[in-house]
């Protein structure tokens, strides 16, 4: 293994998963079981709540989830193993022995009845009056098992303050049913440890360092802990209200952009199975709702792989040949802005690794409000964008100070997948059912390369296409077959991979300026890493800062959310490792099928170097308008 | 301790011992000899579950590790025992040479005393004492010039009940935060720090201190069949002579309430605020695993006493400490004493009591550790033995609905 595999969590917390012991390799490895009368076999060591999955016996959950590490505390799980005094929670038991499991005994059914009831008497708030209604499992588990009345009576006053001090992620611990499994994705699963629960008993409560605002810790704004909330006590801070407005205001010009994620997942919010596109549906909606203009992200995704691209040679030849050793490599990538606050925080002294380019999100937000203002006519004050993102943490990057380079704020506002899907509802439109249509110009096309941008190691496979071609001049169609990078694809936690340049081409005219010739590149071996989720960022920067292989690496793509940002914090609820698989396959389908799959053949892109950004990539106006800086953040709170 | 009665049934806990005998006797036999005497006395866990010690440590030995670990439960924390606090400051050499005799068995080179923050006066004097302990090489490296190797660290715990369970003790004693963990597995394979480990209780270790140098057998003379071996009881309440009696299992709640001076009695509570309490009708029960199981905790009423004010007591107590990760425990103990401050105010319907009941009973299956799992006891036993005083004190159930 390239890297060691410990998690933070307790050692209460971690997986259950038992390792077969030598002396049962005797016996076999499979367990046979009764699970209500009937028998079955299942590994040493499943739990009995996979056994039944397995088995088509529905379970109900509630703190457990698919990505975390177990807890067994809602106890809704709870079944009758043969033999034991007490009830078992299915979730936790690991099955050893041939043990007799009843699901559905009288004593079982009352018990998680109970066990509902009694959530339900201190769940603040009404259903209707909430963003999860229609989606939430504790109100799903009451349909569920028919409560018609609250048994032990409903908490009538708030108790606690809804924290609205995040730009990305907000908290009413009135709708809190204790599950943890906020307090599991922030420490286990993304390693960054905001939340914990504090007090004791009824007065127990999941809270921050010093119960400070969200906004005042080290929180990334991922909002993994969204996605994995049963209720509404985790959610989004929504604009939708404040979009509405400006449509609405005929002296307002509402621009939208769609990042290539939630177009992926969009679906899931209308009732269909994860894995399909609805791209150019999506438009369609878009219009009827009444965006003035829809742009597509993956272009400035693709102007983000030429600024960061050159940024890398760039960085390279003044490290490597010139020797500057003020030049930071490896370069670390920096459009996932949740990798970008948790770099700033934990690991601040690598700032001067993060490119300078920005995301593609802010990219066009500048573009927009600069070069598309002045070829329209339109005073940028006039003009409003919105980013339709598959990211909570997006919509604290839109609010940075240093993004309004624009001399206005680059994007207004930053929606996830979510919101977006609930204005579409809310203007009586069913997505799948849209006809399709085109983005508009002056960005109309944008290349299968930004496209891939949504999953993990897309930043890198798009990044490689052009570096690979513009360095060696093969085609990238001859180094790899049908153009897909494989090694930097696929959920592995970190991928490294080398690609040895044998033979350089000329530098193409667009570089030119930059760097006199690719000699210095021939015969070296181009090393590259992909991370996906902060806990395995954590281990690169460990690996990194050790002097270890990583090291050594030149480019690294890092994502704040597992899966990269088709796992996004703003993405549909639910998630896990199935459902973000059939994103990335419906991503990388609808980009096999374009004819345009490369940043650097991108004639819209190749427009804009030719009439706005004259001096080219990471040329000056590149820098003031596509360049920004980043904040030394550390993890000391005041 | 003066204020204390201690009563010496037939002196087993406290019959005669000279320090460091165990330990000596330990070293000399092998470890297979000592889990044969421990199985042979057939003694449970003094704490009040009643785990078969010997099974116990036959599990952590058995266990494939690096390292093990002993651990003493010295959190007593159950309302109404003093025992261990008596073990500790009278027979520390008791429950130490129990420890480096487990250490020894198990193959554990460490141990730790979790003590109860409340007895953090005593920790100099314990400390002291295991200085001693390592200046006689009766503790630290190579024991008696044996092969074994044990030391022991006192940690202290921070005020918490349910610390008292094994495994949020570990949870504690590794810095976490007291709550109990998912079992399986149990510590005896993933405890502290994820290595075997075996926690007892501070009468065990003092009880195996004997069983080693006496035998088995010798052991097994006392108590009953289910139960063996003589017990500390904690007495305490309406009587004469409150303190730590030495008693053999079996004996019954009457003859311990003669031997206390209790008159009047109205009811006894056994096995603390997560015990059951028994009405005078039920005195012949005999205090044993199989029948009034105790940690020994005996709480003594007479009739000038509520017991719905005994009951909101405990009930408070229990909504205290729950430490609040499990949904019945955490809801439902705030649920019963809802209940009960309704029947103090009348404003109840009968129906809705039986529901607090029902949920008691649901907590005690549903709940992940045996404190949920416990604590329903007292009100159930109260509300089901006492009914006609609880019912006739209220004002008759009227239906607020």
């Amino acid at each position: 293994m390239l890297i060691n595999d410990e998690s933070r969590a307790p050692v209460s917390q971690k997986p259950n998963k038992l390792e077969l012991p030598a002396e049962k390799e005797g016996i076999g490895s499979n367990v046979t079981i009764e699970i209500n009368g009937e028998k079955v076999t299942v590994p040493f060591g499943t739990t009995i709540l996979e056994a039944c999955k397995n088995n088509n016996i529905h379970i109900p959950t509630l703190c457990h989830h698919d990505d975390l590490c177990i807890a067994g505390v809602c106890r809704i799980c709870v079944v009758d193993v043969e033999g034991m005094k007490t009830l078992q929670s299915s979730c936790t038991f690991p099955i050893t022995a041939p043990i007799k499991i009843k699901t559905t005994t009288p004593m079982v059914r009352k018990a998680r009845r109970h066990i509902i009831d009694l959530m339900l008497s201190e769940h603040f708030g009404e259903c209707y009056s909430c963003v999860r209604n229609n989606n939430c499992e504790l109100q799903k588990l009451a349909k569920e098992y028919g409560v018609d009345r609250y048994n032990f009576g409903h908490i009538q006053k708030s108790k606690y303050d809804v924290d609205k001090s995040s730009f990305s992620v907000i908290r009413d611990m009135d709708k809190c049913i204790l599950c943890k499994r906020c307090v599991r994705t922030c420490i286990d699963l993304q390693e960054v440890g905001v939340l914990e629960a504090v007090n004791r008993g009824i007065d127990t409560t999941i809270s921050t360092f010093l119960d400070k605002p969200l906004a005042d810790v080290v929180c990334i704004n991922c909002g993994q802990c969204i996605n994995r909330c049963p209720t509404g006590a985790l959610h989004a801070n929504d604009p939708s209200d404040k979009i509405w407005e400006a449509i609405d205001n005929p002296t307002k010009h509402v621009i939208i952009q769609t990042a290539p994620s939630p177009r992926a997942a969009i679906c899931e919010e209308f009732g269909m199975e994860p894995g399909t596109s609805l791209t150019r549906e999506l438009n369609t909606a878009l219009r009827r709702i009444g965006f003035d203009k829809i742009f597509d992200t993956n272009f400035t995704a693709d102007l983000t792989i030429m600024e960061e691209g050159t940024e890398l040679i760039l960085r390279l030849y003044n490290a490597l040949v010139e020797g500057n050793a003020e030049v930071k490599v490896p370069q670390f990538t920096s459009c996932s802005p949740g990798w970008v606050k948790y770099l700033e925080h934990f690991y601040p002294e690598f700032i001067d690794n993060l490119s300078s380019a920005k995301s593609p999100q802010q990219m066009f937000g500048a573009l927009i409000k600069t070069y598309y203002a002045k070829l329209q006519g339109i005073d940028p004050a006039d003009i409003v964008t919105v980013a339709v993102m598959p990211c909570s943490a997006k919509k604290f990057e839109c609010e940075r100070p240093e993004m309004r380079d624009s001399g206005f704020k680059d994007v207004d506002y930053g929606l996830t997948t979510r919101e977006l899907a609930q204005m579409i509802r809310e203007a009586g439109i069913h997505l799948p059912e849209m006809p399709k249509s085109d983005f508009d110009d002056p960005f109309g096309e944008a290349s299968g390369a930004g496209l891939i941008f949504g999953a993990t190691g897309g930043v890198m496979e798009a990044a490689l296409r052009s570096i690979i071609e513009l360095v060696t001049g093969n085609k990238v169609e001859n180094v790899f077959q049908n153009a897909k990078i494989i090694p930097v694809r696929g959920f592995e936690g970190i991928k490294y991979v080398e690609f040895p340049i044998e033979g350089v081409a000329e530098v193409p005219a667009i570089l030119k300026p930059l760097i006199p010739d690719w000699k210095w590149l021939e015969g070296v071996t181009l090393k590259v890493a992909v991370a996906h989720g902060t806990a395995n960022a954590k281990k690169v920067m460990e690996n990194i800062k050790s002097g270890g292989k990583l090291s050594e690496c030149h480019f690294i793509e890092f994502m704040g959310c597992p899966g990269g940002c088709l796992g996004g914090g703003g993405q549909p609820i639910p998630t896990n490792a199935k459902i973000r698989e059939k994103r990335a396959e419906a991503i990388y389908a609808e980009e096999e099928g374009l004819t345009l799959r490369k940043s650097h053949e991108n004639p819209y892109v190749n427009h804009i170097y030719a009439n706005f950004l004259l001096d080219g990539p990471c040329g000056e106006l590149s820098h003031k308008l596509l360049h920004t800086h980043y904040t030394k953040r550390g993890k000391f709170i005041d | 301790m003066e204020d204390l009665e201690t009563v010496k049934f037939q002196p087993v806990i406290f019959a005669d011992y000279s320090p460091g005998e165990a330990i000596r006797k330990a070293v000399g036999i092998s470890r297979q000899d000592v889990l044969f005497e421990l199985k042979e006395s057939k003694i449970k866990g003094r704490g009040g579950a009643g785990f078969p010690t010997a099974t116990k440590w036959m599990l952590t030995a058995a266990a494939k590790a690096d390292k093990k670990y002993v651990v003493c439960n010295a959190d007593e924390g159950e309302p109404g025992t003093f025992k261990d606090r008596f073990l500790l400051l009278e027979h520390p050499e008791l429950v130490f040479d129990g420890m480096v005799v487990g250490g020894i068995t198990v193959g554990a080179q460490k141990g730790f005393v979790y003590l109860r923050a409340e007895y953090e006066y005593m920790l100099k004097s314990l400390e002291d004492y295991l200085q001693q302990m390592k200046k006689d090489n009766l503790l630290g490296e190579n024991i008696l010039q044996s092969k074994y190797n044990f030391d022991i660290e006192i940690r202290l715990g921070s005020g918490a009940y349910v610390c008292g369970e094994e495994t949020a003790l570990i949870e504690s004693l590794e810095g976490h935060r007291g709550e109990a963990r998912n079992r399986p597995p149990y510590p005896v394979n993933t405890g502290f720090m994820g290595f075997p480990t075996t926690v007892n209780n501070v009468e065990t270790f003092a009880a195996v201190s004997h069983i080693i140098t006496k035998g088995g057998e010798w052991f097994r003379n006392y108590g009953t069949d289910k139960s063996t071996g003589i017990k500390l009881f904690s007495v305490s309440g309406d009587c004469e002579k409150p303190g730590v009696y030495e008693l053999p299992w079996g004996t019954t709640i009457s003859e311990i309430l003669d031997l206390a001076g209790a008159s009047n009695t109205k009811a006894v509570q056994v096995g603390g605020a997560s015990g059951y309490c028994y009405p005078k009708t039920q005195f012949d029960r005999k205090l044993a695993y199989e029948d009034a199981g105790t940690g020994g905790s005996i709480m003594i009423f007479n009739e000038s006493r509520s017991m719905l004010k005994i009951l909101k007591n405990f009930m408070e107590f229990f909504v205290e400490e729950s430490c609040g990760q499990c949904t019945p425990c955490r809801i439902g103990n705030a649920k019963l004493l809802d209940g009960i401050e309704k029947l103090e105010k009348g404003e109840y319907t009968f129906k809705y009591i039986n529901q607090l009941i029902d949920l008691g009973r649901s907590m005690q299956v549903a709940s992940k550790c045996g404190l949920g799992q416990t604590s329903p006891n007292s009100f159930i036993s109260i509300l089901e033995n006492f009914r006609e005083e609880i019912f006739a004190k209220s004002s008759g159930g009227r239906n607020v609905n």
